[in-house]
């Protein structure tokens, strides 16, 4: 086959590389995107879509629950709500087909030519794929990892069979009976939420003492008690060993040295995703790692000249949209313009019941370099439009300096909150002041509305509270 | 509470507006009666209003430089009493020190720019620098941290190659502006130069009003209007100056000290009276020359709250004791700012002497409508060819612009070394002919 012979490489079609490679194809720069399975990644295939997809049936479905069982408060009243679980991933299988489709037309609009296959570099400027019909070289004056992350695997629990990884759990057509899930983090977290809303018996497992650990328990709070009311059991500070010898149940050992039986139809391993660092040839290269990661500076370069890294490959916070945010500043890079990494924050959704968000810092993080601050604090349940979709959990909490009022961080717990996040990102990254949200009229009657008062509240007078 | 309208009252004889040159109080001030609450300039003076009443400022009209049309309310003051709005009449107060702007040489305006009385502060644009506040505003940006501004300011400055820690921010909290930027990047092309010398691209933006504005719109009206012609002459001082060493060795009590201006005064007279066509307004729009009976001199003469040309009225009928006595009253009124407005108007020739500062050569503008200025150079031992030998004498250079429209050169030359002959040989100022 052929050579290609081209300006910029791009490895993985995830958040990170689709973006790069579309706004380097937008400039102009003669691109060529590396895909080995479906375009959009883990975001779209396995990740952030068909989660949120799942989320919001089992959101449907518990509300259709509640009304049959006559726990609807606006006294709306069904009855046997059912989930054919077969056809909500059908659904979801749509919806991500779509983007899919999607982001395939878009590298095109952009000239982009895709390849695919599994790509693995010869040398700092070479890279074969292996294609259905041979292998492609592909020399390149610029190259973008993009390889993205894996979920972590326990060796007590290896993925197989019952033990199943996210992806596993978002093409399950069955609603397990009794699902044990092994870390509390957001991934499983959300999905636990969302099972245990499905009918699932959810029994969450985790090794550390609290649920959430990147949130303070201020944050965490109201998702524990949801987790309570859902009758799901957390077991924390307890570590897993493995299944019992008959594969019936997951065996644990409690912080206090009791051995524990959790009997369970699948187990979702949710403790964590690996950066993808092997399977690409990186033993051809010379690249520094930063512990698990790729070692990257501030303007996404590896440290062989005209290699670059973006996304999950090269570190925390393992997101879509900080992914995208580096693919993007990658390919203006590339064609020659000046950039470097630059944010002021990069938001954090949880997806649980109630959702939380948090951009910038939280007031512990704040102090921590012995700064004094300013934190407001509004409950939604002094908030109306809380009230009118009974939501009136959580909270928007904003953390600002004490002597100018600069907001360093805003975080927020709540049914729907991650929209706020715009608002929240926003006057982050413009270098707001508690005084500039206070005086920005916020649109009544809006779950934002809490967003001025915390920031009024920080400022030592909040009007609804 | 009632509330009075200050209108800007009737400043002078056929003046329909003002230019307001100061403000004494802001919006929100307590005034006395009496309080002087802005400054007005007229053609002729500057104008001081007081407050006829006692209470608060509540409103304001008008910028600096901006021109008021007589009656036009100016301020509103919150009183006391009862009553509603309530319009004030004032007494203008007629200050003294105001400067007729004259056209006089060059120097004073161009060389000695001390700002007139009127003129307000200079105005800096080009400055930039953290601006602080109370709390809230914030203090700049302390060593180390990381410059505040938003994604747009920082994508141009990344693309403009400036690192943001080196720009200061003035916005809240020290927030980098696009302003701050654009100020940042005007100075940095061109940067340090290897000596360690900077350049200084600044820019400072000085509002003309008041007497500047009267001065630059004379000497333009003077030097657009008029085509200068400037005759340069040196008259030996030596015998003026024996002369008035000794009378002013032998003064009798009352008697003012002489200076060189009394003698020049004098004869200029002299030599009007042989050419009055020299001591004359030019009226070009209607094409009508004015020649005065009376010998009006303007005298320009720099005091410490600027230019100052007081007149010395009816020269003709005054000897030379007379005149010294004027222009040392007329000065000295200048100087203390006692001057009236009528002693600074009406003259029909003008000289411009700025002594030990007056240089070798001067080239006068005249002070339109009139047709000749009289320029007094510095006077300075020299050394003098008498026929056989150098001898040392005191020269003095005379700087004399006339108005070629109506004075030829001939005539021109005639008048100065008419004053020539009569300084040289002072007696001759005196025989009456």
């Amino acid at each position: 086959m052929k050579e290609i012979a081209c300006k910029l490489l791009v490895i993985g079609t995830g958040p990170g590389g689709y973006v790069c490679a579309i706004r380097a194809g937008q400039l102009g720069l003669d691109t060529v995107i590396v895909e080995m399975a479906k375009p959009g990644g883990t975001c779209l295939n396995i990740g952030c879509i068909p989660s949120k997809a799942l989320i919001h049936a089992a959101d449907d479905f518990y509300g259709a629950v509640a009304m049959a069982a006559g726990k609807n408060a606006m006294g709306i009243r069904a009855e046997n709500p059912a989930i054919d679980l077969a056809k909500t991933m059908a659904w979801k299988d749509g919806i991500t087909g779509r983007l899919t489709m999607g982001v395939s037309g878009l590298l095109k609009k952009a000239g982009v030519k895709i390849v695919v296959g599994r790509a693995k570099f010869r040398d700092g400027k070479t890279v074969a794929v292996e294609t259905e019909t041979g292998q492609q070289v592909i020399r390149a004056e610029n190259i973008v990892i993009a390889t993205g992350s894996a979920p972590v695997e326990l060796p007590a629990l290896p993925f197989g069979g019952k033990v199943i990884s996210s992806t596993g759990a978002l093409s399950l057509t069955e609603v397990p009976g009794r699902l044990a899930i092994v870390g509390a983090g957001y991934i499983g977290l959300e999905l636990g939420i969302a099972f245990a809303k499905l009918g699932s018996k959810v029994t969450i497992v985790e090794a550390l003492d609290r649920i959430l650990p990147l949130y303070d328990t201020q944050l965490t709070q109201p998702v524990a008690k949801r987790l309570s009311a859902l009758g799901a059991e957390v077991l924390l500070g307890t570590k897993v060993r493995g299944m019992s010898a008959t594969g019936e149940a997951l065996l644990a050992e409690t912080g206090d040295g009791e051995e524990k039986r959790i009997a369970a139809d699948r187990v979702l391993v949710t403790v964590g995703r690996r950066p993808v660092t092997e399977g690409w040839g990186r033993e051809e290269l010379e690249l520094d790692m930063d512990g698990r990661f790729l070692r990257i500076d501030e303007q996404c370069r590896t440290s062989m000249r005209g290699i670059y890294a973006i996304g999950d490959v090269t570190g925390e916070p393992m997101l879509a949209h900080r992914a995208m945010a580096q693919g993007e500043m990658v390919a203006e890079i590339v064609s020659g313009k000046r950039r470097n990494w630059d944010k002021r924050a990069i938001p954090a959704i949880c997806f649980t019941d109630p959702e939380i968000v948090s951009v910038g810092l939280s007031p512990d993080e704040a102090r921590a370099g012995g700064r004094e601050v300013k934190v407001g604090h509004f409950p939604f349940t002094a908030n109306g439009r809380a009230m009118t979709l009974s939501s009136e959990e959580g909270f928007v909490r904003v953390v600002a300096r004490a002597d100018n009022h600069l907001v360093l961080g805003i975080q927020a717990v709540g049914t729907g909150v991650s929209e706020l996040s715009a608002a929240f990102s926003l006057a982050v990254e413009m270098g707001a002041r508690l005084e500039d949200i206070a005086a920005t009229i916020h649109a009544h009657p809006t779950q934002s509305e809490a967003f001025a008062e915390a920031s009024m509240r920080a400022l030592g007078h909040a009007l609804h509270v | 509470m009632g509330e009075k309208i200050i209108k800007l009252p009737d400043v002078g004889e056929g003046v329909a507006q003002a230019e307001l040159v100061e403000w004494h109080v802001n919006i929100g001030d307590l005034v006395r009666e009496d309080t002087m609450l802005a400054a007005v300039m007229t053609d002729k003076a500057t104008v001081e209003i007081p407050s006829p009443v006692e209470g608060e400022v509540t409103w304001r009209n008008g910028d600096i430089g901006d021109m008021i049309a007589v009656g036009a309310a100016i301020l509103k003051i919150k009183t006391a009493s009862d009553g509603g709005e309530e319009e004030v009449g004032i007494e203008p107060t007629v200050p003294a020190s105001q400067p007729e702007p004259l056209s006089v040489g060059p120097e004073p305006i161009a060389e000695k720019p001390k700002p007139a009385p009127e003129i307000t502060p200079p105005k800096q644009i080009a400055t930039v620098g953290p601006k602080s506040g109370g709390v809230g505003q914030g203090a700049p940006r302390a060593e180390g941290e990381k410059p505040l501004a938003p994604p747009a300011v920082r994508l141009r400055a990344k693309e403009a190659g400036i690192d943001l820690r080196q720009v200061p921010g003035t916005g809240p909290a020290g927030r980098i502006t696009h302003e701050d930027l654009d100020m940042f990047l005007s100075r940095e092309t061109g940067s340090a130069v290897a000596t360690g010398l900077q350049l200084n691209k600044s820019v400072q933006e000085v509002k003309i009003v008041g007497l500047r504005r009267r001065i630059a719109e004379k000497m333009a009206l003077a030097k657009s209007r008029i085509p200068h012609i400037t005759y340069v002459e040196e008259v030996d001082m030596t015998a003026l100056e024996e002369l008035r060493a000794r009378l002013n060795g032998n003064l009798k009590p009352g008697k003012p000290k002489l200076t060189i201006l009394p003698f020049l005064m004098r004869a200029m007279v002299k030599a009007i009276a042989e050419q009055p066509g020299i001591n004359a307004h030019f009226d070009d729009e209607a094409g009508v020359i004015h020649q005065f009976g009376g010998v009006h001199i303007g005298v320009a003469a720099q005091t410490p709250s600027g230019l100052v040309v007081p007149v010395i009225k009816h020269a003709e009928a005054r000897d030379i004791f007379d005149c010294a006595r004027e222009v040392a009253r007329l000065s000295e009124a200048a100087k203390n700012g006692t001057v009236l407005r009528e002693e600074l108007t009406g003259s029909t020739i003008t000289i411009s002497s700025l002594g030990a500062m007056g240089g070798i050569v001067s080239t006068p503008v005249i002070n339109y409508p009139e047709v000749a200025i009289i320029g007094v150079n510095k006077l300075a031992i020299r050394p003098h060819w008498d026929g056989t030998q150098f001898v040392p004498r005191k020269m003095m250079n005379l700087s004399s612009s006339f108005d070629h429209r109506v004075i030829d050169g001939w005539d021109a030359a005639t008048f100065v070394q008419r004053l020539k002959a009569l300084l040289e040989t002072p007696a001759l100022i005196f025989v009456e002919e």
